[in-house]
């Protein structure tokens, strides 16, 4: 049976699967019911500095898209950091740390950005015995407004600057928790890691509107008639976040540097996905804030299961596999060919490959054969796009078949070829230094 | 339980009164918006439909589904009348099962088709409801249209018609409009006097009048109408019915499905309409699984269908006999009626004889069995009653005792076009397939009229 046990920068939980700071994290009573449920850890719901705690709007603070069936793809937030008071979280803390000592807790912490506030609070944080702390410098909205959150996270010499403090006023691993709301993602994590961070987390929430009420014209969610952007999260996030994270583990400057993974997990797969990606661990918020704690069960089991079936006995064998598989499109192998082939076994006739392919793109595939309504790619037309992959409801029914090398692509008329060959040496490449002079 | 139950012969009020309310209510009940959305939301948006080319009058039905999904159910509602405005009648009674459901997509994959039937009654009460109507009637063209029979091919020619702007009297021998639909369809399928309600919604297009009363033959005549109107539409429907060409049928208490299920269908008190103890219905298609059912929805104790060849000849689909047999009527396959049984004058039994294929041809095996009945349906088809023409001028060319009609509804008479059960077309006899004919032909009929300079 695989050995699921994480240890992220030498802070140990039973398994990688840890909540994001967030409302499933607020209090006391969920983080315990989450502990039985069976999470790993939790980032404690961010913490801000002693005195009257911020308040929240008191109407309507997320809104939402929906796929079919109304399943919840993307969720967004206007809510702001703990508003209970500071005393009253690091007392639970404290206790929920000692009920589960085999559990990660770690402290997320937003204090404004000056060395007098951090140093402050570290040392009340510390005293809770958390395992760590977390520094958001990602939420996108209101504690911005105040020069916090992710004001602070898109400027790396603030990073730079407030992490260094923490390193300084803490015996405790640091984890900075970027946000996406920025234009490299390497730049703020190249600061956070010149500071001296243990680790980064990410993402954060995106800015965005989730949809706007076309009866009142009010963004939504609407606080009597006016909405603000909110913070993105959730299934539709996901592939920005492993971007940014694979960005980071493949950057020589942060290589090697921990992360913890963070956008729309929801399965274990998508964990698997995080960390084959270079993430040291995960951390939920949306899909537990969908479904419950109890979906945790799933993701222990179907990651223990596929590591079972795969032969990778410990994450270590599964963490940064994929890393070295990101490369830049330059260094792609124009000589690789794949053609998209229909499973007539499994296709359900529904042409959607078709007028995907006839209206967009290359004119590929049949919609009728001898008078009879049959979907089947031409080769000769197919240049392997993808896209009626992406289209088709049934899974694995269209697949992408590469041709072997010396089989002819009856598109080009020509063979394949056994040689790696990319955009730099290419031909038509105006940079691509000339093979011979003429 | 009533004393009704097991009281022998044809006697009303099996039932206690409360029951027949619950017996007959919606055999699919409509679907609320949320499960209209959750619905909605299984359909692929296919490529070039299936179901829309099985659909005989070709609903845009991805579109309209995808309307309902998008929350636009009154959008919806246009996209299936600009192609069938009795869309609310034919979404209660269509056999989607053997039409637009059995082809989706999701049929072939899953085994469970979009509900479109259910989709398309949901957008199509929204809009009912609220009496919305989409469609104005072009500038009045002057020219007069004479349609025969108020049925669905009838409305539907009519309101094609009435659209162009051309004014439409409608000659209706009954007293109620609606055809079958009306008079004939199972009342589980069409509750709340739901024909009535889609025949007002159809004419509230207006320029289409109504005339109760007048039948083709009797009151009036086909060369009266030709000549008085720019042109004629016929859809008098089925009104003969085949004989069983049993022995003793003409013996009281052998009756005509048909005329049954219409007085059901009026009755305005269920409990008073008389069934027997033990029915016996004669036939394999809608009719005899219509009567069947109702029969025993009204308190029959025994009711059985014998039909004379399998159970994979049988014009019933499968969900029709599943039906049947859910609510507890017996299906016997391979059985020919051969003398019904009497006793003074009433019936008491049928005597039926088994048949087998022989040669590919059908055949009694010369062995036979006995029924008890106090009631025998004759359900084994109508014909068409050409007496309604006789007396019309030219006679009008029949092929196969029904009127000859071209592609688009053309009979042999210049002027007069026909549509529905009453056609030979290769067209099925359903609700859906006479409202495509109609419709087909009042488009046929608006190009010859306003092809020869007349408009
Ligand atoms: C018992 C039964 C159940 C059925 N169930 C279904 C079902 O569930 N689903 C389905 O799709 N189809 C069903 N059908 C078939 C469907 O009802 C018919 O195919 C459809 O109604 C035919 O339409 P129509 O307009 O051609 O004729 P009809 O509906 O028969 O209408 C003809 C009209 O013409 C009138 N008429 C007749 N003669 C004259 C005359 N001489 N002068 C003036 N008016 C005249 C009649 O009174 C009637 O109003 C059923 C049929 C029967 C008999
Ligand atoms: C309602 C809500 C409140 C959040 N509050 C915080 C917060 O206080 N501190 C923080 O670091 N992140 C906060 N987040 C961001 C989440 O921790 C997480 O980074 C983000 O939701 C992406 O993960 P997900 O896609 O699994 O939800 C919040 C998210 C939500 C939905
Ligand atoms: S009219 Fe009948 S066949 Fe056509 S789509 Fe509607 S339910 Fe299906």
């Amino acid at each position: 049976m695989a050995d699921i046990r994480n240890n992220f920068v030498g802070i140990k939980s039973p398994n990688p699967f840890w909540l994001a700071s967030a409302p499933p994290t607020d209090k006391a009573y969920n983080v315990e019911r989450a502990f039985k449920a069976g999470w790993g850890g939790v980032v404690w719901k961010t913490l801000g500095e002693e005195g009257p705690p911020v308040v929240n709007v008191n109407g309507p603070r997320y809104g939402a898209i929906w796929g079919a069936d109304r399943r919840l793809l993307g969720l967004n937030n206007i809510e702001l950091i703990t508003d209970r008071p500071l005393q009253v979280n690091l007392q639970e803390m404290k206790q929920v740390k000692m009920n589960w000592p085999d559990r990660a807790l770690i402290a997320s912490i937003m204090v404004p950005c000056n060395e007098e506030s951090w140093k402050a609070i570290l040392p009340l944080v510390e005293e809770t015995g958390a395992d760590g702390i977390e520094l958001n410098f990602g939420c996108p909205h209101g504690m911005s407004e105040r020069g916090m959150g992710s004001a602070v996270g898109q400027v790396p010499e603030y990073i730079e600057m407030v992490v260094r403090w923490c390193k300084q006023y803490t015996r405790m691993p640091v984890i900075t928790k970027l946000t996406p709301n920025i234009t490299d993602i390497r730049r703020p994590a190249r600061a956070a890691h010149a500071g001296g961070t243990d680790a980064v987390s990410l993402i954060n929430t995106i800015n965005s509107i989730t949809s706007v009420d076309l009866d009142s014209f009010s963004p939504e969610p609407s606080i009597g008639g006016k909405g603000s952007h909110g913070g993105y999260c959730g299934p539709a996030v996901k592939p920005i976040a492993l971007n940014m994270v694979a960005e980071i583990a493949r950057d020589p400057e942060t290589h090697g540097l921990p992360i913890s993974g963070i956008g729309g997990i929801t399965t274990w797969r998508d964990a698997a996905e995080f960390m084959a990606l270079g993430a040291g661990n995960v951390q939920v918020c949306t899909a537990a804030m969908t479904y419950g704690f109890k979906i945790v069960q799933e993701m222990i089991a179907g990651l223990k299961n596929w590591m079972d079936e795969k032969g990778h006995a410990t994450l270590d064998d599964v963490i940064g596999r994929a890393t070295p598989n990101v490369t830049d499109w330059k260094f792609l192998n124009l000589n690789y060919v794949a053609k998209a082939r229909i499973n007539q076994d499994l296709c359900i006739k529904c042409g959607r490959c078709h007028i995907a392919c006839e209206d967009t793109s290359h004119q590929a595939i049949t919609s009728m054969v001898d008078g009879v309504r049959h979907f089947e790619v031409m080769e000769d037309e197919c240049v392997g796009c993808n896209l009626c992959v992406n289209v088709c409801p049934v899974q694995g029914c269209i697949t992408m078949e590469p041709l072997a090398a010396g089989v002819i692509d009856q598109r080009t008329g020509q063979p394949v070829s056994p040689v790696y060959a990319n955009w730099t040496t290419h031909p038509n490449n105006p940079m691509a230094p000339k093979v011979a002079a003429e | 339980m009533t004393d009704g139950l097991y009281k022998d012969g044809i006697v009303s009020g099996r039932l206690a009164p409360g029951q027949y309310a619950e017996n007959f209510a919606d055999l699919h009940p409509p679907l609320d918006a949320h499960e209209a959305l959750v619905e909605a939301d299984r359909c692929y948006f296919c490529y070039d439909a299936p179901c829309m080319q099985a659909c005989p009058t070709s609903i845009d039905i991805p579109l309209f589904i995808r309307e309902i999904a998008t929350g636009n159910p009154l959008g919806a509602a246009k996209t299936i009348f600009d192609q069938n405005i009795l869309g609310g009648m034919c979404a209660r009674v269509c056999p989607t099962e053997t039409l637009c459901e059995e082809v989706c997509v999701r049929e072939v994959a899953e085994g469970k088709p979009v509900k479109i039937g259910q989709l398309q009654r949901y957008a199509t009460d929204v809009a009912m409801k609220q009496n919305r109507q989409f469609y104005e009637r072009a500038a009045p063209t002057g020219m007069k249209v004479a349609v025969v029979g108020a049925g669905p091919a009838g409305l539907a020619a009519a309101h094609r018609l009435a659209t162009y702007g051309h004014d439409v009297v409608v000659f209706e021998a009954r007293p109620k409009a609606g055809g079958l639909n009306e008079y004939g369809i199972a009342a589980y399928k069409s509750t709340d006097d739901f024909a009535q309600a889609e025949v007002d919604y159809v004419t509230g297009i207006g320029s289409i009048r109504i005339e109760h009363g007048r039948a083709l033959g009797r009151d009036i005549h086909l060369a009266d109408l030709t000549a008085a109107y720019d042109a004629v539409f016929l859809g008098l429907g089925l009104a003969g019915v085949n004989a069983l060409r049993a022995e003793g049928e003409d013996a009281a208490g052998v009756d005509n499905a048909v005329e049954f299920i219409s007085e059901l269908r009026q009755a305005s008190d269920l409990g008073a309409l008389p069934v027997g103890r033990r029915v016996v219905v004669i036939g394999g298609g809608m009719t005899a699984i219509d009567v069947a059912v109702q029969s025993k929805l009204l308190g029959a104790e025994e009711v059985t269908i014998c039909y004379r060849r399998g159970k994979e000849h049988m014009n019933a689909s499968a969900f029709e006999q599943e039906l049947a047999a859910a609510k507890g009527v017996a299906i016997r396959h391979w059985l020919q009626p051969k003398r019904v049984v009497s006793e003074g004058g009433k019936v008491t039994g049928i005597e039926l004889e088994y048949t087998a294929l022989r040669d590919g041809r059908l055949a009694g095996t010369g062995e036979t069995m006995l029924l008890a009945a106090d009631q025998v349906f004759k359900a084994i088809g109508q014909s068409f009653d050409a007496g309604a023409l006789n007396g019309s001028g030219p006679a009008l060319r029949l092929d196969g005792g029904r009127i000859a009609v071209d592609g688009e509804g053309r009979t042999s008479m210049t002027r007069v076009w026909a549509g529905g059960d009453c056609t030979n077309d290769d067209r099925e006899d359903l609700t859906v397939s006479s409202v495509a004919a109609g419709r087909d032909a009042a488009e046929s009929i608006h190009r010859v009229l306003t092809s020869n300079g007349r408009a």
